[in-house]
């Protein structure tokens, strides 16, 4: 049977699409919302390590899965290698309602001013695409509040002396500092630093009808199972379901948007989930697929008009692909420090971020998160025999003693980092896999050292009585943390949409994810996301007039 | 009333008074899914030296070349081969420099011949199919999934690297205790 024609398809129930679904099903527009994984919950995966999303060595617990997907690497030396979703290069996003908001960190960051004037605060970064975005951090002010106060954040306002205007504050108290946040704001604050609570999408109080969170060890890279955690699965989906105009179809590849002659999106040719092939057609198509999916799929959707793939015909499209070079510090204090106060990353210090000597960008520092005991077995100092008794001996007597600072360095972003589609290796619905090639600017790993060498200061002023730093930077990019494959721009030969999101030549095509992102803060990207998710969806729904754009 | 397989086995193991052993595949002894008898002898001397026990339980007791041996025919179908092409080239290095099965060797002999195969120093004729290097990171690897992963997975046996890590399990939240030296200090202060 033909699918109902509809005004609005959203590719993706993530972070980006969970909320334009709700943005554009709450103003009355009809959306079918797709997404290729399923509804995850607590008990699909429990506190089960090895299927995580942070330790994935026996599948992803969010999705894809290992039978169906694939991806093609390009290593540095040219030649190529497949790789599954289980396995740490594919940048794996989780496949499933919310997608990594279920089992995200759930930091909350806004970016800073500095972040969206990267080009006209630093200058031209030779071999690199650094630019300033088509918006500013006050354009995008009123949506970070959107966010905060609908998905829900716990923070303390003010308590970053570095964090740009907010015209409202956080919508519930901050998370009280755990042990090892206690220790190392004393050291920072010695140190003339101004450490924080750091903001998270995660109740601390009762909010939007769920409990308050009672502080797993397992956390980051599960599900919450008291629902406690905030993501798009359990504020705006709901929402957009509620309303009665969104239709949620889980299970579903998007294989192609389909463009008519005149180069307008017409809808998507999709595979439901007994893998049938299936037309949907609408008014509108918003793709929020996270930055390698976004990119494949419009490289999949080859037209007259755009014979590249859609938004194509200037090479942009999955250019610029960035993540976050992770980088900092290890110590090893003589007395415990893990509390099991999950999940164990309260604590931030926004100093080097931006005005830093020398330094393009920075980025924030952070307790971190628990480590569950298989990811600790890989965390030694330099040298530190890997097995036999000494390995023994330093996971059981070091595991509560270990301190750890780092944070996301913001990449330079490259014209080299790059997602392409394969030309031989398919998926199992026969859809050419993403290609991931480049690597990250040479800039990086300078930039990291910078801030490994400030964690460790810290760390030693904190007490610790041995440390190492452990520098980021190199290699290709992508994770979790993807974004810039369809850079916005008001330049269109240099871009891919409008700063609305909006696809140059397509008008009823948009963007809504990290793709979008020109540059990518020095932060954790989830909240920027979201508040671009609104930014796109308000913009669609003040141009709509019942049947088609104004 | 149409009784299904299990409930007429646990029937019959109530019956006859006793436990019941029943194999994953009935009419086969072995107890391995993967690797033959030798070759699990040899897994289990490795991962037993990766992960030895001391005062707490080592890989052995954690039952962690359980947990190799059911992910090989499981996500890791695809180390299948790397694994029997690998264990063959650990028997033939361990035969030529000691005349001697691996698994047969003393602590002392195992442990320097794993450091040598770390370092990629064991004698190249056996190792032309497989990089022995790659071939001890990848048991490593596993042989830590198996003792500090989830139980559900067929190794950490009764969570027995938790205990070693002090890490309560199941979590309680607001009634597991914890030795801290501070928090002591400041107990003892009051």
């Amino acid at each position: 049977m033909k699918n109902k024609h509809v005004n609005a398809i959203v590719v993706g129930a993530g972070a980006g699409g969970g909320i334009v679904a709700k943005e554009l099903a709450v103003a009355g527009l009809s959306v079918v919302l797709f997404e290729r994984g399923g509804w995850a919950t607590y008990d699909d995966h429990n506190d089960d390590e090895l299927i995580s999303q942070r330790t994935t060595v026996l599948g992803n617990a969010f999705g894809p899965d290992d039978k169906r997907h694939r991806r093609v690497v390009v290593n540095s030396d040219g030649s190529t290698r497949i790789v599954l979703p289980s396995e740490g290069s594919y940048s794996n996003n989780a496949a499933c309602v919310g997608s990594g908001t279920v089992s995200y960190g759930a930091m909350a960051w806004r970016f800073m001013e500095k972040d969206f004037t990267m080009k006209s605060t630093y200058g031209h970064v030779e071999g690199s695409t650094l630019d300033d975005w088509p918006i500013n951090y006050f354009d995008l002010e009123p949506y970070y509040e959107k966010a905060e106060w609908e998905i829900g954040v716990s923070g303390e306002s003010g308590a970053n002396p570095f964090e740009s205007h907010r015209e409202k504050p956080y919508p519930m108290p901050p998370f009280a500092y755990n042990h090892s946040a206690n220790i190392l704001a004393d050291a920072a604050k010695r140190l003339g630093y101004s450490p924080f609570p750091i903001p998270m999408l995660r109740n601390s109080v009762r909010y939007g009808g769920r409990p308050a969170c009672y502080r797993m060890r397992s956390c980051v890279g599960f599900a919450c199972p008291v629902n406690a955690k905030c993501g798009t699965h359990n504020t705006v989906i709901p929402t957009a379901l509620d309303s009665g105009n969104c239709e949620l179809r889980t299970h579903c590849q998007v294989a192609e948007i389909m463009l008519d002659e005149k180069g307008r999106a017409t809808g998507v040719k999709y595979f439901d989930e007994k893998d049938k092939g299936q037309i949907q057609t609408a008014d509108i198509v918003v793709v929020s697929a996270a930055a390698v999916e976004t990119a494949r799929l419009l490289l999949n959707s080859k037209s007259k008009l755009f014979p590249n793939g859609a938004g194509n015909n200037n090479d942009w499209v999955g250019r610029n692909l960035q993540g976050h070079a992770y980088t900092g510090a290890h110590g090893l204090m003589n007395d415990d420090v893990y509390d099991d106060v999950g999940p164990g990353a309260t604590l931030a210090i926004a100093d080097f971020n931006h005005d830093n000597p020398g330094i393009v960008g920075g980025g924030v520092l952070c307790n971190e998160f628990t480590a569950m005991p298989y990811l600790f077995s890989k965390m030694r100092p330099p040298g530190a025999k890997r097995w036999g008794p000494e390995h023994k001996e330093y996971q059981r007597s070091q595991f509560k003693k270990l301190i750890r600072l780092h944070g996301p360095f913001q990449e330079i972003p490259n014209f080299e980092a790059r997602v392409t589609v394969d030309s031989e290796v398919k998926d199992h619905w026969g859809i050419p896999v993403a290609r991931l090639s480049g690597s990250r600017h040479p800039y990086d790993p300078t930039g990291c050292q910078y801030m490994s060498e400030r964690a460790e200061e810290i760390l030693k002023e904190a007490g610790a009585y041995h440390t190492w730093q452990r520098v980021g930077g190199r290699g290709l990019s992508g994770g979790q943390h993807q974004a810039g494959t369809t850079r916005m721009g008001n330049d269109p030969k240099i871009s891919v949409t409008n700063k609305f999101g909006q696809v140059h030549e397509i008008d009823n095509l948009f963007i809504a994810d990290g793709s979008l992102c020109v540059t990518n803060g020095g932060f954790n990207p989830a909240l920027t996301i979201m508040a671009l998710g609104y930014w796109v969806g308000d913009y669609i729904v003040k141009n709509w007039n019942g049947s088609k754009f104004k | 009333m149409e009784t299904s397989r299990r409930e007429f086995l646990r029937q019959l193991s109530l019956a006859c008074g006793s436990v019941l052993f029943i194999p994953a595949c009935a009419g086969y002894d072995s107890p391995w899914r993967f690797f033959s008898e030798k070759e699990a002898r040899t897994v289990i001397a490795f991962a037993g030296q990766i992960i030895p026990a001391d005062q707490d339980a080592g890989a052995t007791d954690a039952n962690v070349v359980n947990f190799i041996d059911k992910q090989l025919i499981g996500p890791y179908t695809r180390f299948q081969e790397e694994y029997r092409k690998g264990i063959s080239a650990i028997e033939n290095s361990a035969q030529k420099l000691f005349q001697k099965a691996f698994y047969e060797l003393d602590r002392d002999n195992q442990t320097g011949f794993m450091e040598q195969m770390e370092a990629g120093k064991l004698p190249e004729e056996f190792w032309t199919e497989v990089n022995q290097r790659s071939f001890f990171n990848l048991v490593l690897d596993h042989s830590m999934q198996g003792f500090y992963g989830s139980p559900r997975h067929g190794g950490n046996k009764n969570y027995v690297s938790y205990k070693m890590m002090r890490l309560d399990y199941p979590h309680v939240l607001g009634q597991n205790r914890y030795e801290s030296k501070c928090a002591t200090a400041k107990l003892m202060e009051l």
